[in-house]
């Protein structure tokens, strides 16, 4: 018998299965995986759109994160540009291929270098476009594939990342929804990453250390006027 | 790893005596109890929470055959591979296989309990293959030919001082004024070293905190980051983890997700959530090509069905070591293998056989601490109690114990002669406790008072006095 069939077997004996109950449990198993129960849903994140981008601000500032609001779209490649003169970081970004970061005017911030695509740990700043906010916790949402390489999340010193005002919900299951319309029930993207804050470690004594092996600043720029 | 848990005595002693040991451990005692408290008090929702992420993991076992199957057809469904491994010995197999596949010559590693508990990094190493442990903890006592004693925290039995000492001897590169003496410069010395690993390796390999049947997803939860660059970068991606951690569905992650860091490390999230689910897609621009899952038994399915199920629903957060006293004056090499504190005293005999373990169960004072804050609601002074019964069955305790035990026996179950006795012998062991009314010594108790006085009967038994007090309340009452 093959190791699969043994466990399977042991398992099977241990949950008391057979011919009689295997209906009903399979049933049940079915009946979940269909339609998954919410359970319990923290109140704290279940407010109106303004009030859910102020706590998932006020959020984010909690995990080490820095947060910018702006009106518009277009003013974010101004505030890129700010964000590594105000640093003395090299003016150039790594991005994927996201439609909504591509109709941004980079052109305008004429020392700007954009790099396109994955990125090859050379990268001090990536730029990505989230896929949501969770305002119980103030965390962004990715997802991999070539809008927003997966390697942006990680290998930048500068992680900085542009957040729809209107894509904040409150809770990761809202999350889930947005993944399972986007690529259909039971399929998932190669990688979807939950982010709060910069990386961090508190391996030596305790002490907290922000920039671990990912990226040691998360600069949120939240778009949008919801008021 | 070697075992050496049947020494747990000495073990033990051998802790308590270690000056750096016990500076260190002021370290848990400082930082997690304090940090989960607060964390619990800003959620409302904690307890509901915790009774419905044990609900999920209760009806995940028990119907851990179906949720298997399903999560076993979605990742396939998704381009990835699972292996089935029994034992150790089955899962370092595959993983050495599935090495070979590719000549991989380096592999990266994120933290996983499972690796350390089938051995794999020295196996590894014997067949010439070299892992390279990339959480900070990790890498500190892989530098210093260690074993994680903490599981979430596996250098928390280090010094800052030693762990300088150790990237001294190890870095060649360090200039000898190179300040190293902050945690902060630490990391980024690691950091720096470490960065050039994942674009060296061939193979990554991780853990799982969930795996789930719903999508074929195996998920992490991890704070610096390393595990996603172990499993982005290299060609291959190994999932290494055992068959109870199935959840039906990613609501039912999102459950268990918001008692786990809080109960952990205190924080709302960790950083880094990360689902993945198969190799990069033919349009992805990075990612595993190869994405293969090594589901491990290990003795798991042999505790379903038995008193020790609800050990299955353990998260691996660490919040019963944080809490126990006695972890907190021995530390976690003291337990003698791979899982410390109470979760380590239920699962490990469960494991490798109470033979080897039965110390385990018996360090404890039963305070219950580790119940109060398992936020799977684990009962493990009660399974600790199952593990003594069992040693008690198959004669394992030693002979002293167990004949005291059925002497004590004969007079408990013979009422009337345990209190007359009692009766006749208080009076005489009252007056033999002296004036200052306490033994130094006792016979067959030397262990004992070596290091505190056993206080001398006073007065008459609890029985009389119960007595006593009954006919006074009687009278009260009329």
């Amino acid at each position: 018998m093959s190791a699969r069939e043994n466990i399977f077997g042991k398992v099977r004996a241990a949950v008391a299965a057979n011919a009689a109950t295997q209906k009903d449990r399979a049933k049940a198993v079915a009946q979940r995986m269909a339609r998954p129960p919410l359970g319990v849903l923290p109140a704290r994140a279940q407010l109106p759109l303004p009030e859910r981008v102020e706590l998932f601000c006020a959020r984010a500032l909690t995990l080490a994160a820095s947060v910018e609001r702006l009106k518009k779209f277009d003013d974010v490649p101004k505030a890129v540009s700010a964000y590594l003169r105000d640093r003395n970081l090299p003016a150039s970004v790594r991005m994927g291929a996201d439609p909504r970061l591509a109709a941004l005017p980079w052109g305008k911030s004429r020392a700007l270098t954009l790099r396109r695509g994955a990125s090859d740990g050379d990268d001090e700043t990536g730029v990505s476009f989230a896929a949501a906010g969770i305002a119980e916790t103030g965390t962004v949402a990715l997802w991999s594939g070539q809008d927003n390489p997966t390697t942006i999340n990680f290998l930048t010193e500068h992680h900085i990342v542009v957040v729809d005002a209107r894509d904040i919900d409150a809770a990761l299951e809202e999350v889930l929804a947005r993944v399972r319309k986007a690529f259909g029930k039971g399929k998932m993207p190669r990688s979807v990453n939950f982010i709060s804050g910069p990386s961090r470690s508190g391996d030596v004594e305790q002490k907290l250390v922000l920039g671990a092996h990912g990226p040691r600043a998360l600069h949120l720029l939240v778009v949008g006027d919801v008021r | 790893m070697q075992i050496t848990s049947p020494t747990f005595k000495a073990n033990a002693t051998r802790a308590l005596n270690d000056p750096q040991l016990q500076k260190a451990l002021g370290h848990v005692r400082a930082g997690f109890m304090e940090k989960r408290l607060k964390a619990i008090d800003a959620l409302p929702e904690f307890e509901r929470l915790r009774d419905s992420a044990k609900a999920i993991k209760d009806h995940a076992l028990a119907h851990l055959d179906l949720y298997l199957e399903a999560y076993e057809k979605k990742v396939t469904a998704s381009g990835g591979m699972v292996h089935w491994a029994e034992t150790a010995e089955d899962a370092r197999k595959i993983i050495l296989d599935i090495c070979r596949g590719v000549g991989a010559r380096t592999v990266t590693k994120g933290k996983t309990m499972i690796a350390e508990e089938i051995g794999l990094n020295p196996f590894l190493e014997g067949n010439g293959i070299r892992p390279v442990e990339t959480d900070l903890g990790e890498y500190i006592i892989q530098l210093r030919n260690e074993h994680p004693s903490h599981i979430i925290a596996p250098a928390i039995h280090v010094n800052a001082e030693q762990v300088e000492a150790d990237f001294r001897r190890v870095h060649n590169h360090l200039a000898v004024d190179r300040d190293l003496s902050q945690a902060e410069l630490l990391l980024h010395e690691a950091r720096r070293v470490l960065r050039g690993k994942y674009f060296e390796a061939d193979v990554g390999i991780t853990g799982a905190n969930f795996l789930v049947a719903e999508t074929g997803t195996s998920i992490i939860v991890t704070n610096e980051g390393n595990g996603d660059l172990t499993q982005i970068l290299p060609k291959v991606h190994i999932v290494l983890a055992s068959i109870e951690k199935i959840v039906p569905t990613l609501e039912d992650m999102a459950q268990i997700l918001r008692v786990l860091a809080r109960s952990a490390t205190g924080q709302e999230m960790s950083v880094y959530t990360t689902l993945s689910t198969g190799p990069r897609r033919k349009t992805d621009p990075d990612g595993p090509a190869e994405y293969h899952v090594v589901l491990l038994d290990n003795g798991r399915s042999a505790m379903l069905g038995t008193e020790f199920q609800d050990m299955l629903r353990c998260i691996r957060c660490g919040a019963c070591m944080n809490h126990c006293p006695v972890y907190h004056a021995v530390g976690g090499h003291a337990y003698g293998w791979v899982y410390p504190g109470p979760m380590g005293a239920v699962l490990t005999p469960s494991l490798i056989g109470v033979d080897k373990s039965g110390h385990l169960p018996n360090a404890s004072t039963f305070c219950g601490r580790c119940e109060s804050v398992c936020p799977m609601k684990i009962p493990l002074p009660r399974m600790m109690r199952h593990w003594r019964e069992r040693e008690w069955e198959r004669a394992l305790n030693p002979k002293a114990g167990r004949y005291g035990l059925k002497l004590w026996a004969f007079f408990a179950k013979r009422p009337k002669l345990y209190r007359a006795l009692a009766s006749l012998g208080m009076p005489v062991l009252g007056a033999a406790g002296g004036r200052k009314r306490r033994f130094r010594a006792l016979p067959l108790a030397g262990a004992w008072t070596k290091h505190r006085d056993m206080p001398a009967p006073e007065g008459r038994t609890f029985m009389q006095q119960w007595r006593d007090r009954d006919a006074v309340q009687k009278q009260g009452a009329r």
